[in-house]
């Protein structure tokens, strides 16, 4: 397992969008210092409207789209036949291409008899890459309309320079983007809010992490007085604790103005200091 | 303004001159609300005012129904789509195919009909955003 | 069937809370929860039926016959999603395989079938209200499909002339296909930046589809400031604003109890009664 010495990657995952797991990768990556941040929700990245990094360079992301070289074309139609995506279309003797709905699995090219499906490269989105303090930023973006950010995900992983700490920001649910963003991670964060709506979606994330076989704590966020189902759920299955932290409306105020707290209030900046001792701890059992 | 009335007077008078197939989403006897999902299409003749029916075989599909079933119409040489709504991929293959696409004024299969030959439908404008066949989410 | 579909842009900002808030206020006979990834509002809704399930098959999935597998790694090769595994023999990695049927196609030995892979649960109940709901198995793409199946399962089964859907959160393909045929769409905002960047571009993908449209803003008292934008917001664009509810603890102690905002005496519950009016008088004009 690793030490508090070696390099440690911690994806922080939530089943749901609003629990706070952005507001807790922004600030572990803080306290950590010197320190990676990836934004694997490259649907909706917000992590960079925390950090407000210094872009130091920005690099397009591609995917493979098939060209039909019309001459070599015989109107066969195996292209699309074989297409599982109903991303082609003959018509008026012409092969179309729906770039949008392609997985860019390459089979129409493979398929033509005629060789007459070439690639070309389509942008998808982009990564950036930016610091700030001493920590990088790594911010994925998908652009609108397009299919998967996977590609994406996979690049913002590969590019991260090695530092002591990488904390990664993963999308909500339990899709093969997430899947995607957890595979190198050497620990997980679940994080939960008190309700019964959160316990389910807990649930969903727990199940992933179990399958991946991820050594993982939970962090309850938001949390109120009286009864927390998530609490309950983790002690029942026995699921560590690594902290829970109470729900205050500065703390709402502050993070909704995209603040980062542990810079705002010495109190936050205890609290994740704090986490970030449990989470070496655990990680090293 | 007269001009005008005049002049879709005579388109009308073409219309009616040409031999139309006119291709209709179907479901349960009525016009069906979705085109890429529906289960079947009724492909009705002016030529001789028969109509038959084929299985839309793009309604189980994952992704991209509205293209596949779009390739249906235009593989049955239909001139004419009415229907209620139509994706953005789909309208791409008909428009390059020459169908021309009309929206539906109500659920009932005999007045779409009837209106299309008194040309009282109008084309269909509002092209919606494609379901994209997703993986991520 | 007239149809209100309530969706959220973000995560988290108390779209299953409204909805599950104007079922019971309605007294609607028909309802669906759309949000196939994390379905919530079963927690809510109490049912008195049994319910019927129905599995839901995504795009068939490749698997190998061992048997016939003369290893020689054209599929690795060809595998677009790195879903080929060859550590004990050649096998596929369900979770990232697409379906797209290269494998199959470039196999020597016929080895490989694409065959059908269960990728959801479908849910309905029917007495003494028509409720259809289901849930995506994790790592699956494609849930546009489901949440039509889940729409055309309560359509079919009832003949209710109003039904109120709980959409999904995000703007993508779930929620579009959530979206077509729904004759208004209520927004439930946050008033967070995300949230409010979020509450935009659902907006741009709402309006595509001519439906009328709705925004209420749920916690608005924990940054009155945001709030005030996102009014201004509607006011400037012409979005009609239906009203704000208050962040509200026994909001939390309703949804804990598997009760609606109205079932108990709070403020959240008075204020989602005055939402309610006002959306009803919309999509009844």
């Amino acid at each position: 397992m690793v030490t508090g010495e070696d390099k440690m990657k911690i994806a922080v995952l939530s089943g749901k969008g609003g629990t706070g797991k952005t507001f807790i990768s922004v600030n572990l990556t803080f306290v950590a210092g010197n320190s990676n941040y990836i934004d694997c929700d490259v649907e909706e990245p917000n992590g960079h409207l925390y950090f407000k990094p210094k872009i130091l360079k920005k690099e397009k992301i591609y995917e493979k789209i098939p060209q039909v070289d019309k001459e070599r074309c015989n109107g066969c139609r195996k292209c699309v036949e074989f297409c599982k995506f109903n991303a082609l279309a003959y018509i008026k003797d012409n092969v179309f291409v729906f770039e949008d709905i392609c997985h860019s699995c390459g089979g129409c090219s493979l398929i033509c008899p005629e060789k007459a499906i070439l690639e070309k490269d389509k942008e998808i989105g982009e990564v950036q890459e930016g610091v700030f303090k001493d920590s990088k930023i790594y911010t994925g973006i998908l652009n609108t309309g397009e299919e998967t950010g996977v590609s994406i995900i996979k690049k913002l992983l590969t590019n991260a320079n090695n530092k002591s700490y990488t904390f990664i920001d993963c999308p909500p649910g339990s899709s093969c983007s997430v899947m995607e963003s957890i595979k190198d991670a050497d620990y997980c964060i679940l994080v939960a809010e008190p309700t019964l709506f959160g316990v389910h979606n807990f649930n969903m994330v727990y199940n992933l992490v179990k399958l991946f076989d991820k050594p993982f704590g939970a962090v309850l966020n938001k949390c109120l007085d009286g009864e927390n189902p998530a609490e309950e759920f983790c002690n029942e299955k026995k699921i560590k604790i690594l902290c829970k932290i109470p729900f205050e409306h500065e703390l709402g105020k502050v993070n909704s103005n995209a603040e980062i707290a542990s810079v705002k209030n010495e109190k936050y900046h205890n609290l994740f200091s704090s986490l970030l001792k449990t989470i070496q701890e655990e990680a090293g059992k | 303004m007269p001009i005008i009335i005049y002049n879709s007077l005579l388109a009308y008078v073409i219309n009616m001159e040409e031999i139309m197939k006119i291709a209709i989403p179907v479901d349960d006897g009525n016009v069906c609300v979705s085109f890429g999902r529906t289960p079947y299409f009724m492909l009705y003749d002016t030529d001789n005012n028969e109509s038959r029916f084929i299985n839309n075989s793009a309604a189980n599909s994952q992704g991209g129904a509205g293209i596949k079933a779009a390739q249906i119409i235009v593989d049955n040489n239909a001139d004419v789509l009415i229907t209620p709504r139509c994706g953005q991929n789909a309208a791409e293959v008909l428009i390059a195919a020459n169908v021309k696409i009309y929206k539906a004024l109500n659920n009932s299969i005999e007045e779409n009909l009837t209106e299309f030959k008194n040309d009282k439908l109008s084309i269909l404008t509002e092209i919606h955003a494609g379901f994209h066949g997703d993986r991520g989410r | 069937m007239k149809q209100l579909l309530i969706l959220s842009g973000k995560g988290g900002t108390g779209k299953t809370t409204v909805a599950g808030a104007f079922i019971k206020l309605s007294n609607v006979k028909a309802y669906a929860d759309c949000d196939i990834d994390a379905p919530n509002l079963h927690l809510i809704m109490e049912q008195e039926s049994k319910p019927e399930h129905s599995d839901y098959y995504g795009l068939d999935k490749a698997v190998i016959d061992n048997d016939k597998c003369v290893e020689c790694n054209l599929c690795y090769e060809s595998c677009r999603f790195d879903a080929i595994n060859k550590d004990d023999g050649y096998t596929v990695e369900i979770y990232d395989c697409e379906g797209c049927g290269v494998c199959e196609a470039i196999c020597p030995s016929s080895a490989i079938s694409m065959v059908p892979y269960k990728a959801g649960d479908m849910t309905l109940y029917r007495e003494p209200k028509v409720f259809s709901t289901a849930e995506l198995k994790m790592g699956s793409g494609n849930s546009g499909l489901l949440v039509t199946e889940v729409k055309k399962n309560m359509k079919l089964t009832s003949d209710a002339d109003f039904a109120i859907i709980d959409g999904s959160p995000g703007i993508g393909c779930p929620v579009i296909a959530s979206i077509s045929g729904v004759n208004m769409v209520l927004i439930v905002a946050e008033p967070s930046l995300s949230g409010i960047s979020d509450m935009k571009r659902i907006i741009e993908t709402a309006n595509k589809f001519n439906t009328k449209l709705a925004v209420c803003v749920n916690k608005y008292d924990t940054n009155i400031e945001n709030n005030e934008k996102i009014k201004q917001f509607c006011q400037n664009n012409k979005i009609d604003f239906v009203g704000q509810i208050p962040f509200d603890k026994k909001a939390v102690e309703a949804v804990n109890n598997g009760l609606t905002i109205v079932d108990i005496d709070c403020a959240a519950g008075k204020a989602v009664r005055e939402v309610y009016k006002e959306t009803i008088k919309i999509l009844s004009n």
